[in-house]
């Protein structure tokens, strides 16, 4: 049978599948058996109590939701003496999401989060709806280094910094997380998205703007894996658009280590899990031994492309 | 039969009818259930009778399931939609859904034929709950909600308690329930719009004279924000405690995501709270109407 499991830094997980951050709470333990997971993935969590997002946080498209919930929590103190214990019950590694508007904060936020329960800091600097003002850092490469460089230094953790899909270049800003010093990169937050309703002239979300989720997303982020992996020695975690095995299968192909799921999750509670299932099953199938083997396995050396037209990066 | 709501694009562990049950412990879980029926009760609703796995009628009145509904125009329906028990049948092993065809979800459902697949997660959420103390509870709804509050006669005639229901729609033939209702043993008043029996007027004073038969322990309500404000003051005067089903628009309906917020007002201070998660069932008298 084959083995499932990934080395991401010094930080063994039994399978490649993982939660996205903001589509997961230990809640979904009353469905599935969270002890299959890879990874437990926190919601991200700031300083301060927050509401989020007024309503209608969710909108359909032809293409898949928009959302923009707006961070909601309790604080970080509650989420450390509540929620840290609920994910302690379950066995997998422990992905803490942070975000902050400040830098200094940010590092701050990640030294209190640096408990042994806590396996993991993600470094949820791409926050679509935010601006580069509001910590979305991961739109700039000088921003990208300040802040992972913060949060470097303040704690002994892995730290993973979560990218922006909305940046112009994310290879370079992959490359700019990875020398100030980020464990890995979880690639990629949503896609920036506005709709606005045909029946009163408005937008359809309460916050304007939303972070689209949606299986569509898959060959644009896929591609943005693939550019990265190809740039950076530090692992990648690829999210976006993953309904399936084979879905994973690709995102390894093209250099990621593991993935993150959202949306599938949210259409079928037992879909992280059945993927688990259906991933094995697949490799069985194969004879493929261990799972690390698809990772940047793509066949493209001897392809013949049109290099001038071919994208600048990784090709 | 064509399974609808099957897509080999999306994988999930759903339990069809008397299929390995992997975690009977759990509370929720994802079921494949077969449609035994789905009709029109009037023009505007349907109808749905599902034949489910035993752990998905462990649901209780007031709970609600999350519908993987099939596409009524062959682009894609993302979501699930959330949708209220409408009865639960343990003998028969059914469970059954009282639905306005109205947007694209709903027209969706109202294309499942007897013999498809159908896709159910749940159950889901708090429901209503009764006081021991309680003989005899008022439940008022309007247009879908009673459908919401149907399954709470069923609960009140398993517990010994007499449910008076005032049943409020638009026009007599949309209101629903009525022989439900009955068969269950509650008496039923039926206001409607087309003779202004409807009117928050006359709907207050039939609950003054329930409140003074001594026949409202408790107030429930679902389905118009109207009727909610109105059993809202009626509660705080005579202090009668109150429970009303909420709806939101929903993503997971785990309580992961936080789309389904509403606001509420707890002492004072107004905090949100998840619908699928806190509700769909909330104490009357900290909610906020719409």
């Amino acid at each position: 049978m084959v083995d499932l499991s990934v080395k991401i830094g010094d930080l063994t997980f039994q399978n490649p599948i993982q939660p996205a951050s903001g589509a997961f709470s230990w809640e979904y333990n009353e469905v599935i058996d969270l002890n299959r997971l890879g990874a437990l993935v926190a919601k991200t969590i700031c300083r301060e109590p927050r509401l989020g997002n007024p309503t209608p946080r969710m909108a359909e498209t032809e293409a898949g939701i928009i959302q923009s919930i707006g961070l909601p929590g309790k604080g970080i103190e509650y989420f450390l003496e509540n929620i840290v214990p609920e994910y302690a019950k379950f066995e997998p590694p422990l992905v803490v999401s942070v975000s902050s508007e400040s830098i200094e904060d940010f590092a701050a936020m990640a030294r209190e989060l640096s408990v042994p329960d806590v396996d993991v800091i993600e470094c949820n600097i791409s926050c679509p709806t935010r601006n580069t003002t509001g910590g979305n850092f991961a739109l700039q490469e000088e921003h990208t280094k300040e802040v992972m460089s913060a949060i470097r230094a303040a704690t002994d953790k892995p730290v993973w910094a979560k990218l922006s899909p909305n940046a112009g270049d994310i290879v370079s800003i992959a490359l700019a997380a990875e020398e100030a010093g980020a464990d890995a990169l979880v690639i990629a937050n949503t896609f920036l998205s506005l709709k606005i309703r045909t029946d009163n002239f408005r937008p359809a979300l309460g916050n304007k703007f939303g972070g689209m989720v949606s299986p569509a997303l898959k060959p644009i982020v896929l591609r943005m894996v693939y550019q990265v992996a190809k740039e950076v020695k530090i692992p990648v975690i690829g999210v976006g658009g993953v309904t399936k095995a084979e879905d994973v299968v690709e995102y390894m192909l093209a250099g990621a280590h593991s993935v993150g799921i959202g949306y599938a999750g949210f259409r079928n509670p037992t879909a992280l899990t059945t993927i688990i299932d259906d991933l094995e099953t697949w490799c069985d199938e194969r004879g493929i031994e261990k799972i690390t083997d698809l990772i940047g396995a793509v066949k493209d050396d001897d392809m013949e492309m049109d290099t001038l037209t071919a994208a600048s990066h990784g090709v | 039969m064509t399974d609808l709501s099957s897509n080999e694009n999306y994988t999930n562990s759903a339990i069809p009818v008397g299929g390995h049950d992997p975690h009977p412990d759990k509370p929720s879980g994802e079921f494949l259930t077969n449609v035994v029926s789905n009709e029109w009760v009037n023009g505007e609703y349907k109808l749905l009778v599902l034949e489910a796995a035993s752990r998905a009628l462990n649901a209780y009145a007031g709970q609600f399931f999350h519908l993987l509904c099939p596409s009524p125009d062959g682009a894609e329906v993302w979501m699930r939609r959330p949708m209220s028990i409408y009865r639960i049948d343990r003998a028969a092993g059914q469970l059954e859904f009282l639905y306005k065809c109205e947007g694209r979800g709903t027209q969706g459902m109202a294309m499942l034929r007897s013999g498809d697949t159908f896709n159910i997660a749940g159950p889901l959420g708090i429901g209503f709950t009764l006081d021991p103390a309680w003989k005899n509870i008022v439940v008022l709804g309007r247009g879908v909600g009673l459908a919401t509050l149907a399954p709470l006669s069923q609960l009140a005639a398993e517990n010994g308690v007499g449910v008076t229901a005032v049943l409020s729609a638009r026009k007599s033939e949309l209101v629903m329930s009525e022989d439900l209702f009955q068969e269950l043993g509650a008496t039923t008043v039926s206001v409607v719009d087309e003779d202004g029996s409807s009117d928050v007027g006359n709907v207050e004073e039939i609950l003054e004279g329930l409140v003074a038969d001594g026949k409202a322990d408790a107030f429930f309500t679902c389905g118009s924000s109207r009727l909610l404000r109105l059993m809202q003051t009626l509660g705080k005067k005579h202090d009668i405690p109150g429970q009303v089903a909420m709806e939101q628009i929903m993503v997971c309906g785990i309580g992961a995501c936080y789309v389904c917020m509403r606001t509420f007002e707890v002492n004072g201070e107004k905090v949100l709270r998840r619908v699928c998660r806190e509700g769909p069932v909330f104490n009357m008298q900290e909610a906020v109407g719409w």
